[in-house]
């Protein structure tokens, strides 16, 4: 039985935070914890990396008990990065990454020729050559972090921890990052076990995600996870504040937030501001401009499949909506009608028409008819 | 590393030249002028001129030893210290080690004058390693509640008076002649070494300073931080058990034999640094001990010959010497350009 195994693991500063934790990391296999701020990620990374006691449990290194082992054995199976910078005097990003060999020298430390190709072939996986030579300090944050894995790879281990690897990094590095771990695990056969804040990332680079809430940890693929509102009470947020299918997190105004759907049923009746015509997701940027106004407002004529419909289902007053995969029809269209009557002006986004759509095109001339259809600057002043 | 290579050789060289070069001065110069010829044959073992002889031999050889001795070791002590805290700053003097090794010391000293035992050289060194560890014991309580660098600095001063106002107390009631010497001592000072003391502290300090060598390894680890050292396999608790012990017991024997001794500890280790562009333990603890050998030689040269024949004090000297160098150390840091 080889990669990360926990058994009944508790941990917590002193009381325990996190109960009954029994997770299992195999070779190849990326399991992401996710959860709210202080629910307790880092604690279970902080105790299988030992900088924190455990509370009870036990942790297995490759089908071997942790606190049978030896510092030198554990430092040989298990590898890690922090979200802690380092800060190190006078030390160039080789020298960094150098440090992970430190288990393989002898008394003093000093690395052999063969030593030094393992480091320059790790520094080559993460893409981080042109860094090498600089002082680690003064390189960026991502290229540090490129750096601190390069360093963990070097340790040849087959388990590999890293605490929220992706923060202060800006998009470019997350996924650099990220795919450096994922091939990691495919082409070393590591077992990787992180945090991560990112949520659609984590959906994309996990194989097993593990919700830690509520003192307890629930572990299932990131297809079960990511499904119905799971997330979203995981965070305690309202459901249409996290789009689980897209991986999105969708902004709602403050009372919003703690608005459950059914009460936005009863409260569909408000009557909106703006009727928005649209489809296929020219509403998207449309939809958030006007939210960011604090303009209410009414959308469709949209098919469920529609890329738009979570978002304008999340932000909008009414969706006037048709199954997936079925024409509109008349019904729909006179409720569109009857929305555009009840608002002050009617923007349409769409410029071309099908078959399917074609009642979206009769909406427009209805507005025009009304004298209500607008241009999106005038309803919304940019800038 | 491999880049650096070149620089450490030189590095070396030029502070074994510089150390030839100290050493010849501190020979040559004092109140007897001799010239370099009738040096070389007195060392030799040419005992034709009887005092020139037991100058070199009994007083200025013993006396170079020391100070190559105990400025080296309190250079290691001051990296020790450094590492340990994360601090650039830290050293034995500014952290009231030394001090704390004073006050013990001090009050051993007339205790045993009172009941007129002059206190042996081991005896010295027992009371200063006990002094400095009540100190960092001190200094550690405070280190776990504040983490702040200058905090820690400052309550090390705080430590560092308290203890001198102690000491000067308690010399101010010691009612004995040896108050002098006490009061010469507690002030720093490499004079009327004996070979007796110098071969005390070669043990003690090679010692001190070569397990320092081999804990190279663990310490470069823990320069990364506690969390990657223990996963690099290092056993914290113990190195840093290990840590205390070196710096205490080797400071402890600079308080003991020559007295408290300033910023050597905070600012050979900077500029050994600075010198050889790495921070690794298997270079700078040799480098520590070495520059801390010259620039202690250096200065205590100047400290015999520059009053000749009045002597001062050598922390008077260091003091001088060495503060500009810490303070633009921390400049720099606070510039970032370190």
């Amino acid at each position: 039985m080889s990669g990360l195994q926990t058994d009944n693991l508790t941990v917590g500063y002193g009381s325990p935070l996190v109960k009954e934790i029994s997770l299992r990391v195999r070779p190849g296999r990326v399991l992401t914890l996710i959860g709210p701020n202080g629910c307790g990620k880092s604690t279970i990374l902080k105790s299988v990396t030992r900088q924190l006691k455990t509370l009870g449990g036990s942790i297995f290194l490759g089908g071997q008990a942790m606190e049978t082992m030896k510092e030198a054995e554990i430092a040989r199976k298990l590898a890690m990065v922090m979200t802690e910078h380092i800060r190190p005097e006078l030390m160039t990003c080789r020298d960094i990454v150098a440090t992970g060999r430190y288990p393989y020298t002898g008394r003093l430390g000093i690395l052999t020729e063969a030593d030094w190709q393992k480091v320059e072939e790790a520094i080559a996986f993460v893409h981080a050559e042109d860094v090498a030579a600089q002082d680690f300090n003064k390189v960026s944050d991502g290229q540090r972090q490129r750096i601190m894995l390069a360093r963990a790879i070097c340790q040849e281990t087959e388990i590999l921890v890293l605490d929220e690897p992706t923060s202060y990094l800006d998009i470019r590095y997350k996924l650099d990052i990220l795919s450096g771990i994922r091939r990691l695990a495919r082409e070393k056969n590591v077992a990787v076990i992180m945090s991560l804040h990112e949520l659609d990332l984590a959906q994309q680079v996990s194989d097993l995600i593990a919700c830690v809430e509520d003192g307890g940890i629930v572990i299932d693929t990131p297809e079960k996870i990511f499904s119905g509102n799971r997330v979203q009470k995981l965070y305690g947020v309202a459901d249409a504040a996290f789009d689980p299918l897209l991986g999105v997190p969708c902004m709602l105004d403050a009372e919003d937030r703690k608005q459950t759907d059914a009460e936005k049923d009863t409260k569909g009746g408000s009557a909106p501001e703006v009727f928005v015509i649209s489809g296929g997701g020219t509403g998207i940027s449309v939809y958030r401009k006007l939210q960011r106004e604090g303009i209410s407002f009414a959308a469709g004529i949209l098919s469920e499949n529609d890329l738009e419909y979570r978002i304008a289902e999340a932000l909008a007053v009414k969706v006037v909506a048709q199954k997936a995969f079925y024409p509109i029809s008349e019904q729909q269209l006179t409720e569109a009608k009857k929305w555009i009557d009840a608002c002050a002006g009617c923007i349409c986004l769409l410029d071309t028409f099908g078959p399917l759509n074609e009642a979206c095109r009769e909406l427009q001339s209805y507005a025009e008819q009304c004298g209500k259809l607008r241009q999106v600057e005038e309803v919304v002043i940019e800038g | 590393m491999k880049a650096g290579r070149k620089r450490y050789i030189l590095s070396f060289l030029l502070i074994f030249i510089l150390l030839g070069l100290v050493i010849w001065w501190n020979i040559c110069s004092g109140s007897i002028s001799l010239t370099g010829e009738q040096i070389r044959q007195i060392l030799l073992g040419d005992q034709e001129n009887g005092t020139a002889y037991n100058i070199i031999w009994e007083i200025r050889l013993p006396r170079i030893l020391a100070a190559l001795l105990l400025g080296g070791a309190l250079s290691v002590s001051g990296f020790l210290l450094q590492t340990f805290f994360g601090n650039p700053i830290a050293g034995p003097y500014v952290l009231g080690i030394s001090s704390g090794a004073k006050l013990v010391v001090a009050i051993t000293m007339i205790a045993f004058l009172r009941k007129g035992i002059t206190l042996s050289s081991w005896g010295m060194v027992a009371a200063a390693f006990l002094g400095s560890l009540l100190a960092m014991g001190f200094v550690l309580l405070v280190s776990v509640r504040v983490h702040d660098m200058s905090m820690l600095v400052v309550c090390g001063i705080m430590i560092g008076y308290i203890c001198s106002a102690i000491t000067d107390f308690c010399v101010t009631f010691a009612d004995d002649s040896n108050i002098v010497n006490l009061h010469n001592w507690s002030l720093g000072s490499f004079s009327g070494m004996t070979w007796q003391s110098v071969r005390l502290m070669t043990v003690l300090v090679l010692l001190g300073v070569c397990v320092s060598f081999l804990l190279a390894k663990p310490i470069s680890a823990y320069q990364m931080g506690e969390a990657y050292a223990r996963n690099m396999g290092v056993r914290i608790g113990l190195l840093r058990v290990l840590l205390i012990l070196l710096s205490s017991i080797l400071s402890a024997c600079v308080t003991a034999f020559a007295g408290p001794i300033s910023f050597v500890g905070i600012a050979v280790p900077h500029l050994v640094k600075t010198l050889t562009k790495t921070a690794k333990p298997l270079l700078l603890i040799p480098g520590c001990f070495l520059g801390g050998a010259v620039i202690t030689l250096f200065c205590d040269g100047i400290a015999r010959t520059v009053f000749a024949p009045t002597e001062i004090s050598i922390s008077s000297v260091t003091a001088v010497l060495l503060v500009p160098v810490v303070l633009v150390m921390m400049l720099k840091k606070r510039r970032g350009s370190l």
